[in-house]
């Protein structure tokens, strides 16, 4: 049986929907359908919504749209509300696991007891959820890590990874798009680009979407990297049932 | 030769800002835009320039600009900043016109920590994500998302008379910094109040805060207590709103401002209400701020009754005649001597 969201007031002029408390894939189904109803609805006075992992951020003008109002519109939507939405698209994604570009593989084989080939079949088996972007543009937060590559963080930050790094940390997975200090650990990279000014879309992938990671070579790595350059995207969209 | 407002010196942390950078906060990218929300639209109001126009935002460091090709009108608020035209001292909040061969000079003057100067005439550079405003962090906004600095240009289109005379812009919403006695800014408990003890809760309403020196356009960090979390200080990351006030491990209350990040994993023990957060922003390190309760009721009548303000719109008038008598004017000109000693030497 379904509970009732939270409504949680962040000021005068936010509204957090909270769905549950937990990074779960039904929780976040919640989160999507009611961000795809209240975009389709356009109701005068929201602004723009944030959906994270298990609650979905409403920024709203008060003057325009009170906040009973725009609880009443969302208790609406959600009695109306059809089926969570599927992943709208899987993507497949080509990353290098060479040693080169999987700075972190031996690091993290040693933290999670494995060996450096068993975190790379792990990893690049399994199928993750983009739950939601943060931090900075581009960085895409997904879920689906497999739990044997469930090892927390590191107590301290690494050096500054590479563009298109690919994390493991806490039990979760990230593609990072620009180069930062990290806690977690590298261990794989993408040439592709969550993000780009140059690019027409700037950004691909949706909250919601399927992700799997594509073992290529370092001459397939060049290659597509060139291409990405050019403006390309080079992530393969497979559309779902 | 075409219009254009040159940055002759910039401190640190001078940028261009609009209204920020809207609907993309589901991609990541923080909305930027000006931290003294109601000194930019201010400066907006005075320019006749679009809501959301850009408009350069002059922290701490000051700058100086200097108008190209044709005589520029320019409006100016904020903090208490001294403002000079070639030397001559001007009201913290003023419109003036300033020719090409003039130095207009921006910097820290009695109180507040955020100036703005808007042009009249658009500035003419390319939308990046659909915004003027700059977020340094992620690199993004025009001059390659960093800050101003000299040589910089200004390209303006779209030129209106400026201001025959220097006038005062009056505007009850300015905040010049620190007012003493001021009330405490208000704040609206929760959404996370459930992650501290009803101990912490009162300590924050209680306490006497400091705005730290560990303070920029992202958030405003507080010294004076730590506060302890009930549950552990992580929580599954969330979006996150402006004025949002964060407690993170170490206990100190972090403030969520105009470059905030759009998601957080903090708990949250009150949010700022709008009204009072440019209050916040004009405060320098050091200076002290307390918060009181307020109701999401109180908080939209808040909002309603600086809505009604900024409707009514600023008033220009001639500046009083005190303002540039010739003492002032004199003294003006031995504190130039002595600044410009001080250059020459560098």
């Amino acid at each position: 049986m379904d509970t009732a969201p939270r409504f949680l007031d962040a000021g005068e002029a936010a509204l957090g929907v909270e769905f549950g408390a937990i990074v779960d894939p039904a929780i976040n189904a919640k989160v999507l359908a009611l961000d795809a109803a209240l975009r389709a609805a356009a109701i005068a006075g929201v602004i723009e919504t944030v959906p994270t992992y298990r609650a979905l951020m409403v920024h709203y003008e008060p003057l325009e749209l009170p906040r009973d109002d725009l609880v009443a519109r969302i208790r609406v939507l959600l009695a109306h509300s059809g089926a969570a939405p599927s992943p709208r698209a899987r993507w497949r994604l080509p990353v290098s696991y060479d040693p080169v570009d999987a700075e972190d593989l031996f690091a993290l084989a040693a933290a999670a007891g494995l060996t450096p080939e068993r975190v790379r079949a792990l990893h690049a088996g399994a199928e993750y959820r983009a739950y939601m972007y943060g931090f900075a543009p581009g960085w895409l937060y997904l879920g689906g890590l497999p739990r044997e590559l469930a090892v927390p963080r590191r107590a301290t930050p690494r050096a500054p990874t590479p563009e298109g790094a690919i994390l493991v940390g806490g039990g979760l997975a990230l593609i990072a798009a620009n180069s930062m200090p990290t806690g977690w650990y590298v261990v794989a990279r993408t040439p592709e680009r969550l993000f780009s000014l140059e690019r027409a879309p700037s950004f691909f992938i949706e909250p919601g979407d399927a992700i799997c990671f594509e073992g290529v070579d370092r001459a397939t790595f060049a290659a597509l990297e060139a291409r990405v350059k050019a403006g390309d995207i080079v992530a393969q969209r497979e559309r779902l049932a | 030769m075409s219009a254009a407002v040159r940055i002759l010196s910039a401190g640190p942390g001078v940028t261009l800002q609009d209204g920020g950078r809207r609907g993309l906060l589901r991609f990541g990218v923080t909305p930027a835009g000006p931290m003294d929300v109601g000194a930019y639209a201010a400066v907006l109001m005075a320019a006749e320039a679009a809501i959301g126009a850009a408009a350069i935002e002059v922290s701490l460091g000051g700058v100086e600009l200097a108008a190209e090709g044709e005589t520029i009108g320019l409006a100016i608020a904020g903090g208490a900043f001294d403002i000079r035209l070639d030397g001559v001292s001007l009201p913290a909040a003023c419109a003036l016109a300033l020719s090409p061969g003039a130095r207009l000079s921006i910097r820290a003057g009695a109180g507040g920590a955020w100036c703005y100067v808007a042009p009249f005439a658009v500035v003419d550079l390319p939308l990046v994500l659909g915004s003027l405003a700059t977020h340094v962090r992620s690199r993004l906004g025009p001059f390659g998302g960093r800050a101003l600095q000299a040589g910089d240009a200004l390209p303006l289109i779209a030129l209106r008379s400026p201001p025959k005379e220097p006038l005062q812009i009056l505007a009850p919403w300015l905040i010049p910094g620190l007012a003493p006695g001021a009330a405490p800014l208000r704040a609206l408990p929760g959404p996370q109040d459930d992650y501290f003890s009803s101990a912490a809760e009162t300590l924050f309403y209680e306490t006497q805060w400091r705005v730290s020196p560990r303070c920029d356009r992202m958030a405003y960090r507080l010294d004076g207590a730590a506060l302890d979390h009930a549950r552990g200080h992580d929580i599954v990351s969330d979006g996150v709103a402006r004025g949002a006030v964060q407690i993170p491990g170490d206990g100190a209350p972090l403030v969520l401002m105009a470059d905030r990040q759009p998601t957080g994993g903090y708990p949250k023990i009150a949010h700022v209400i709008a009204a009072d957060l440019d209050a916040l922003a004009q405060l320098r390190p050091g200076e002290p701020v307390r918060f009181s309760r307020a109701t999401h009721g109180e908080a939209v009548d808040a909002r309603r009754t600086r809505a009604a303000q900024f409707s009514a719109g600023v008033a220009l008038t001639p500046m009083l005649r005190r303002d540039v008598d010739a003492s002032v004017l004199a003294s003006v000109n031995l504190i130039d001597g002595v600044v410009d000693a001080r250059r020459h030497s560098d």
